[in-house]
């Protein structure tokens, strides 16, 4: 387990290095004019070039990064060109709003996916529309436009919860629970409508399966049939689904943090971006994937649990 | 081997055809047809419109700001710069088509053209090739995207080609997928036996089967591309020149409190648009779902009964020429078999609806008894009704079966009135079960014991149904009981699998054991084991034993009488000494003879395909 464990950190490992040097030679390599957008149009060419040779950008590209290698490797990240925080210590800061609307978005999809695909497979009838409903709806509705119906709807309207901002945790959890939980549900229907389709799908599909006849052959109850062999069969899959959506709930979480105005990993990476600061934007590059890779191996500790036939000693 | 059957080569031309068929009939259903008209509509909205607009999208008249809708020449109202909303909503949907063409191409292009290599060539390609396109899936394609927006120049273009990229994996699988499955059908050894090269079997063969799934698959990418175009536009990113719903949406946000209404033009033409189209891969994948008349339903997957019904159809056209045997040659052999025996089943009819909303039958008034300590044979071939018979006495149909029958007894107690509730009771205790594939009827999921264990515990303690299971697995000669008992099923051998589930069958000490062909998926050599084992315990426990089989050669070795089934009737039955000397029926005459052509051991038919009955 441990080996399996150590395996699969050491690929994810490869992973990060592998996309961040991408990202490296892609975006220091695209000679961004970055010390004339820090001084402004203003600023003499000699300036400029101070700056340019300040900042170390005159530097060979395999010299720079070799630079930027061995800081990550003592946990450095660099600076910010602009606001001159430091990157891990900005990551710090804006991560836990992302986490908080993803982590929020990933418990409603799984708690409410698992309920709507379990009943939709076994009840059909009402149910079953009532999940190609929401399928349907909710990937015709883009996340941009619900999440603006949602604000409209519950902040400006009827005023049950704040339209902008964030209340981190420690501060109130009713605080953060209200500023966190629209964006969250924005984010949780698109999964909710992949992942309960695939719920329902697994379990009509292990529900036919001859051991589940054998099982009842044999006096097992129907409710230790579906709930714990069938889901427990049914649930490989779905995990595996899930993890894919964790990833572009990620990815839709950076617009979604803009319509409701939280300072998180999102509007770090848009800003940033946007201004061609370099580290900031390696840096989220190495955040994105590691978050991913973490997920992923979480997924798969999950799948191996599950299956004993993908478990590896 | 060098002549090539030219029925074979032509057939892919079958689903061609099918699929202008397809096309037809998505114009057919109001769901299909009216997405299509929308994105038609849309699409033409954005081509036509230098003549349908005035101004230019990016003409701005502060007089006009914030101008509410219908305002002569500003049908849609002016934004907060005043600039024409209508103008420039369908300047937005010519991006928003580009943008979805662009992502969804690029994701087409390049999933399918690595898909297709990477299935057909062969293992080393396809390893790598999976690999690169399993850890591409992993990136956080929008973190990228948004990253590397200085490197693409910023326009939307080069973004949505980024994207796109991003989008290749789903159809690299997708493809791969399809293309390993087909590249193994006839027709496709066919051609390249006929001298076809690779690339041209790719495009003429292969391409024909994945065209369907790839048609649904770029509607949903197109749609995906198009909400991410928005979603960018929204956030900024981009050329404020280029007009686009993200930015008309952003523009009119600001307003959100003042001007609501204006939010609602860019997310009404963007829900439209991708509503369109991901209605529109919806209905057409439900078209190539859907049944097709007779000549393609083999494409589609059937429940059991579906298809035990389906093989009843088909047998139906020559049901008149097969007489119901079962009233007469019952009466002739019923005294053989004491009054209030174990099992008595009188006129039992198993029927399923049909789509056209008739029934048919599969099991068609059988009559049969097993008495305390006999093995009865349940003899037919695929399709003749003895599995459904042996599952409806165990209360194992699927859901949408219709059981009738005059009398259904078991040791004495007729439950036909109340057989699913009353066969429920009674399984595990007084009736057994042991399958055809034993690895398939056991949860791979759960150790081999536990799930044995759990069928007992409604009985007994959990310490002593593990007892009661490890001396079992002791009985039906397992070795190392209490390794087997701890192993997962895949650990364990076929033969071990299949005496475990009959050391389960038999820990309820049922009276009537149901085996339905229990040797039929194991080795020859296990096959004989098993057979001895069956009836070993079978005069332990003095069970009453009904063996659903297709091989006569196990009924000679095992039974005390035995039943001939076909199209859902018994057609002959009696002691299996008078039958097999004496064969009536003609169908009897050629089962019997089929087997004794081979040699005695291996007396299986040529079935590869599981026996549904």
């Amino acid at each position: 387990m441990i080996s399996f464990i150590l395996r699969r950190l050491g690929a994810g490992i490869i992973l990060i290095f592998v996309v961040t040097t991408i990202t490296f030679v892609l975006t220091y390599g695209a000679n961004i004019p970055v010390a004339r957008n820090i001084l402004g149009p203003s600023a003499t060419e000699a300036q400029v070039a101070a700056l340019t040779s300040q900042l170390g950008l005159d530097r060979p590209l395999i010299e720079q990064y070799g630079s930027w290698i061995s800081g990550l490797f003592q946990g450095d990240l660099g600076t910010s060109y602009f606001s001159s925080q430091p990157v891990a210590a900005a990551m710090g800061d804006r991560l836990p709003v992302t986490l908080s609307i993803v982590v929020l978005a990933s418990i409603l999809t799984l708690v409410i996916s698992t309920v709507l695909g379990v009943a939709s497979a076994v009840r059909g009838g009402a149910l079953d529309a009532a999940l190609q409903a929401i399928t349907v709806i909710a990937y015709v509705f883009p996340g941009l436009v619900l999440g603006i119906v949602l604000v409209y709807v519950f902040a400006i309207s009827l005023h049950w919860v704040p339209a902008i901002g964030f209340t981190p945790i420690e501060e109130s959890v009713s605080g953060w629970f209200a500023s966190s939980i629209l964006p969250a549900v924005v984010l949780a229907i698109g999964g909710i409508a992949a992942l309960a389709a695939q719920v329902r799908g697994s379990v009509i599909d292990e529900l036919g399966r001859d051991y589940v006849r054998t099982l009842r052959s044999r006096d097992v109850s129907e409710g230790s049939i579906l709930f714990k062999h069938v889901l427990r069969n049914a649930a490989g899959p779905a995990f595996t689904t899930f993890s894919l959506q964790f990833v572009s709930m990620f990815g839709a979480a950076l617009f979604i943090e803009r319509i409701f105005a939280l300072p998180g990993y999102g509007t770090y990476a848009f800003t940033s971006t946007i201004a061609g600061d370099l580290p900031a934007m390696l840096g989220v590059t190495l955040f994105g994937v590691g978050l991913v890779v973490v997920v992923n191996l979480l997924v798969d500790l999950a799948t191996g649990w599950l299956n004993p036939k993908a478990r590896i000693s | 081997m060098t002549t090539v059957d030219p029925q074979l080569v032509a057939q892919p031309a079958l689903p061609a055809r099918r699929r202008s068929g397809a096309f037809r009939r998505l114009l057919r259903r109001p769901l299909g047809v009216s997405a299509l008209a929308a994105l038609l509509a849309i699409v033409a909205l954005g081509l036509l419109e230098p003549v349908l607009s005035i101004h230019d999208p990016n003409f701005a008249d502060l007089a006009f700001a914030n101008a509410a809708p219908g305002t002569p020449d500003w049908p849609l109202g002016g934004d907060r710069f005043g600039r024409d909303i209508w103008a420039r909503s369908l300047a937005a949907i010519n991006v928003s088509v580009i943008s979805g063409l662009i992502g969804a191409g690029t994701g087409l292009v390049l999933g399918t053209v690595f898909g297709l290599i990477s299935g057909y060539i062969g293992r080393r390609v396809d390893g790598v090739l999976s690999w690169t396109f399993n850890l591409l899936m992993t990136f956080p394609a929008l973190v990228l995207v948004i990253v590397l927006y200085p490197v693409t120049g910023g326009t939307y273009q080069s973004m949505m080609f980024i994207f796109g990229v991003f989008l290749a994996p789903g159809i690299f699988r997708l493809v791969r997928n399809l293309v390993v499955g087909v590249r193994s059908e006839l027709y496709v050894d066919a051609a390249r036996v006929s001298g076809l090269s690779d690339p041209r079997i790719l495009s003429r063969h292969v391409l024909y089967i994945i065209r369907g799934p790839i048609i649904i698959s770029a509607a949903f990418l197109a749609s995906a591309a198009v909400g991410v175009q928005a979603g960018l536009a929204f956030l900024g990113l981009g050329s404020n020149q280029v007009p686009s719903f993200g930015s008309m949406t952003s523009d009119a946000f600001i307003n959100i409190y003042s001007q609501p209404v204006q939010l609602v033009w860019p997310s009404l033409f963007l829900s439209l648009l991708i509503g369109s189209l991901v209605l529109l891969g919806n209905a057409y994948r439900d078209v190539l779902a859907a049944p097709q008349g007779a000549s393609s339903s083999s494409s589609r997957r059937r429940r059991p009964g579906e298809k035990a019904a389906a093989v009843d159809a088909r047998m139906d056209r020559d049901d008149t020429s097969t007489p119901t045997l079962s009233a007469p040659t019952l009466s002739t052999t019923s005294p053989a078999t004491p009054a209030g025996g174990l099992l008595r089943v009188r006129e039992l009819r198993v029927e399923y609806p049909q789509p056209d909303d008739t029934l048919r039958a599969v099991v068609d008034g059988v009559s049969f008894d097993v008495a305390q300590g006999e093995i009865v044979g349940l003899v037919g071939e695929s399709g003749s009704g003895k599995t459904q018979t042996a599952f409806s006495i165990l209360g194992l149909l699927p859901p949408q079966a219709r059981i009738s029958a005059n009398e259904l007894s078991i040791a004495g107690e007729n439950v036909i009135d109340s057989h699913r509730t009353a066969l429920r009771k009674l399984r595990g205790s007084v009736i057994a079960y042991i399958p055809q594939e034993p690895m398939a009827n056991l949860d791979p999921s759960f150790t081999v014991g536990s799930q044995l264990v759990e069928g007992l515990t409604s009985r007994m303690s959990r310490k002593e149904a593990t007892a009661t299971i490890l001396e079992l697995l002791a009985r039906v000669g397992i070795p190392d009981p209490m390794r087997t008992f701890k192993s997962y099923p895949h650990e364990i051998s076929g033969g071990m699998a299949q005496r475990a589930l009959i050391a389960g069958a038999v820990a309820g000490r049922p009276k009537l054991l149901i085996a339905d062909e229990p040797t039929t998926a194991l080795d020859v050599t296990v096959q004989a084991e098993i057979l001895d084992l069956l009836r070993d315990l079978q005069s332990e426990y003095g069970m009453g034993v009904l063996l659903v089989t297709h091989n006569f050669g196990v009924v000679a070795d095992l039974c005390d009488r035995v039943l001939v089934m076909r199209n859902g009737v018994v057609v002959e039955s009696g002691a299996v000494r008078e039958i097999f000397r004496n064969p009536q029926h003609e169908y009897t005459q050629k089962l019997i003879s089929s087997i004794l052509d081979e040699d005695t051991v291996r007396t299986d038919l040529p079935v590869t395909a599981k026996d549904e009955g």
